[in-house]
């Protein structure tokens, strides 16, 4: 229906606050939303990262920053090591990933660590984006640990 | 390099280097850098246990060479260059003889002669030799101050000698040239770019996206010289072996403390020079990234591998296809075949914040057959260009808003027929969402774990 309700709470789950009003008001630079609702006569695509199994974006990473998860299998960038060179975005089929101005660094769905399911998902009143699970590991203990790292750290 | 610094990069493999002949490697690799480090990557996904050894005449556990700009701005430090972690070569089993230059190749009995005069067996070999930096042999080029930069040492040379208050000429205006230029500003360095052709990044945009990141330097203070190039390297007035400026060809002098050739990188193919591996101007490949001579294999810099624009094998020293090259060599010489898809001059950069993404035959002026599409904004500094061959897009350059440049290089790459949407290209909206039905469906597989085409083999 392009609520744009995905984009919304993307930005909301990757925030400093977690505060709905505070993210989008006040918090500057805002996060930036790691899925784009695409509108085109009618019709509205959200479109994320795929984690591709063969990622264009990792070959590409002129840094080593873009990589595979070797345990889930999701595709996942180590900001640290990103230089914001862009290789990434100029090889993604899907046209998924974002600068992230402010950082200097590109963003993209980070399948919302920490949380059992995605917040594009969760909040989705439509039920138009799912998440299901495949792959060699298991993606709810990649979650948790994930989860404990954060709270940990 | 005596710089302590270095020394967490630094791997000493002494147990190995001591040794007069060394174990025999299944898989030899020469080059420690992109191509070098898929090949290892892909041998290892399909077997697991064959012995690797890398050898790299630089002495560092593969770090990231776009970074060594960023590294010499002062903006990172020699950790985060690691392309990998630093426990890479162990977990993978691969013997690293970093630090050792290869010298002589014998084909033949498949040997390596290493520095030192020791040798190595091997079976299967790849030349993921790079390219080295062109210096032109002009008058004064010997002088202390004169550099080159495509690596970790020539960045610790230049950090070493240019200071804040310096005065550095850059010679070239390509992307290392640019890079260079970004990094000697954050240092505090005056820089003076000189270019042969009549614009900047003459083989990677067209002249539009030129003139734009020429706007982007010279806002940021650079000034940039254009038709010109150095025609003598001056000494300096107290000390000769210093420099002390530069002659352009039309007779301008430039003081200045140092002068930085980045006028592009020859293959570095003297391993394989009058063997019987075919050699044009870099290591000519198959599609199979195999050289002519049985079990050797080549990719990156050094090597000429398909371009799907040009739809022949051509030299491209370029990053992402050193990977995809090194790659494909390394599955099909531990047994699984693969193909080269081809891939294409491709350049992402960020200029002091414009961002700029071009792919493919950007400028077309000589080929009637080309149509190009073409649309700016000056209110918020966006170019985007598209250049159609037959219904095909054949180049592409975004600047600005680049988001979605890949959607397009996709298309590209897998050579889809633009006929029904072409005027959506241009649009700032245009992503798969603008594509017709049948082709988005096919494009954009909705259950996960399908793959359409737009992901690609990746072989």
């Amino acid at each position: 229906m392009g609520c744009g309700l995905c984009e919304v709470y993307c930005t909301l789950a990757h925030s400093t606050s977690q505060d709905v009003v505070k993210a989008f008001k006040r918090e500057r630079p805002r996060a930036v939303a790691r899925i784009r609702v695409e509108r085109t006569d009618g019709l509205f695509l959200p479109v994320q990262c795929r984690h591709c199994p063969d990622s264009p974006c990792v070959y590409a990473c002129l840094t080593g920053a873009m990589h595979k998860d070797p345990w889930t299998g999701a595709v996942a960038i180590d900001p640290d090591k990103c230089s914001g060179c862009w290789t990434c975005i100029m090889v993604c089929p899907y046209g998924a990933i974002s600068r992230d101005i402010a950082k200097g660094i590109v963003v993209k769905c980070d399948l919302c660590p920490g949380r059992d399911v995605p917040a594009c998902v969760a909040n989705c009143p439509n039920e138009a984006l799912l998440w299901a699970e495949d792959g060699p590991a298991d993606q709810r203990a990649f979650l948790a640990r994930t989860a404990q790292e954060r709270s940990g750290g | 390099m005596a710089n302590t610094k270095s020394a967490e990069l630094r791997q000493l493999p002494a147990a190995s280097m001591t040794k007069a002949t060394l174990p025999g490697a299944k898989y030899l690799i020469i080059g420690n850098s992109a191509g070098g480090i898929a090949a290892a990557e892909a041998i290892r996904e399909v077997d697991g246990e064959g012995p690797i050894t890398i050898v790299s005449e630089e002495p560092y556990f593969a770090y990231s060479r776009p970074l060594i700009s960023e590294y010499l701005a002062g903006q990172r430090s020699l950790d985060s260059m690691l392309l990998r972690q630093p426990d890479f070569y162990e977990r993978n089993k691969i013997e690293a003889l970093l630090g050792t230059k290869a010298t002589r190749i014998d084909f033949d009995r498949r040997l390596v002669e290493l520095e030192g005069g020791r040798r190595l067996a091997w079976r299967k070999l790849i030349l993921a030799t790079g390219g080295a930096p062109i210096v032109p042999k002009l008058k004064g080029c010997y002088r202390e101050g004169v550099f080159t930069f495509t690596t970790l040492a020539d960045a610790e040379r230049i950090g070493q000698t240019l200071q804040r208050g310096c005065i550095a000429v850059v010679i070239g205006g390509g992307l290392i040239g640019i890079s260079l230029a970004q990094a000697l500003v954050h240092r505090g360095v005056a820089v003076v770019m000189v270019e042969l052709m009549d614009r900047l990044l003459a083989t990677a945009l067209d002249a539009e996206a030129s003139r734009l990141v020429e706007g982007a330097l010279r806002k940021n203070g650079l000034e940039v010289i254009l038709g010109q190039t150095a025609k003598e390297i001056l000494g300096r007035r107290e000390d000769g072996r210093c420099v002390g400026g530069v002659i352009l060809q039309d007779g301008r002098t430039i003081a200045c403390d140092g002068v930085v050739f980045a006028i592009g990188v020859a293959p570095r193919i003297e391993l394989a020079a009058g063997s019987a591996v075919t050699v044009n101007r870099g290591i000519v490949v198959d599609r199979r990234m195999a050289t002519s001579c049985r079990d050797v294999y080549a990719c990156g810099d050094a090597a000429e591998a398909y371009d799907f624009v040009h739809k022949t094998n051509r030299l491209i020293p370029v990053w992402p296809n050193a990977v995809a090259g090194g790659r494909v060599a390394g599955y099909n010489m531990a047994g699984r075949p693969t193909r080269y898809e081809g891939s294409t001059g491709m350049n992402a950069l960020n200029c002091f914040g414009l961002s700029v993404v071009a792919a493919g035959l950007v400028d077309c002026k000589d080929d009637p057959t080309c149509e190009v599409l073409a649309t700016s904004s000056a209110a918020d500094g966006t170019y985007r260009r598209i250049v159609l061959k037959n219904n095909r897009i054949v180049g592409m350059v975004f600047v600005g808003d680049i988001e979605r440049s890949g959607v397009v290089f996709g298309l590209m790459k897998d050579g889809v027929n633009v006929r029904r949407f072409r005027e959506a290209l241009l649009s700032p909206d245009f992503g798969l969402g603008a594509l017709p039905d049948d082709l988005r469906r096919k494009r954009l597989p909705l259950a996960n774990g399908q793959r359409g085409g737009a992901s690609g083999n990746g072989g």
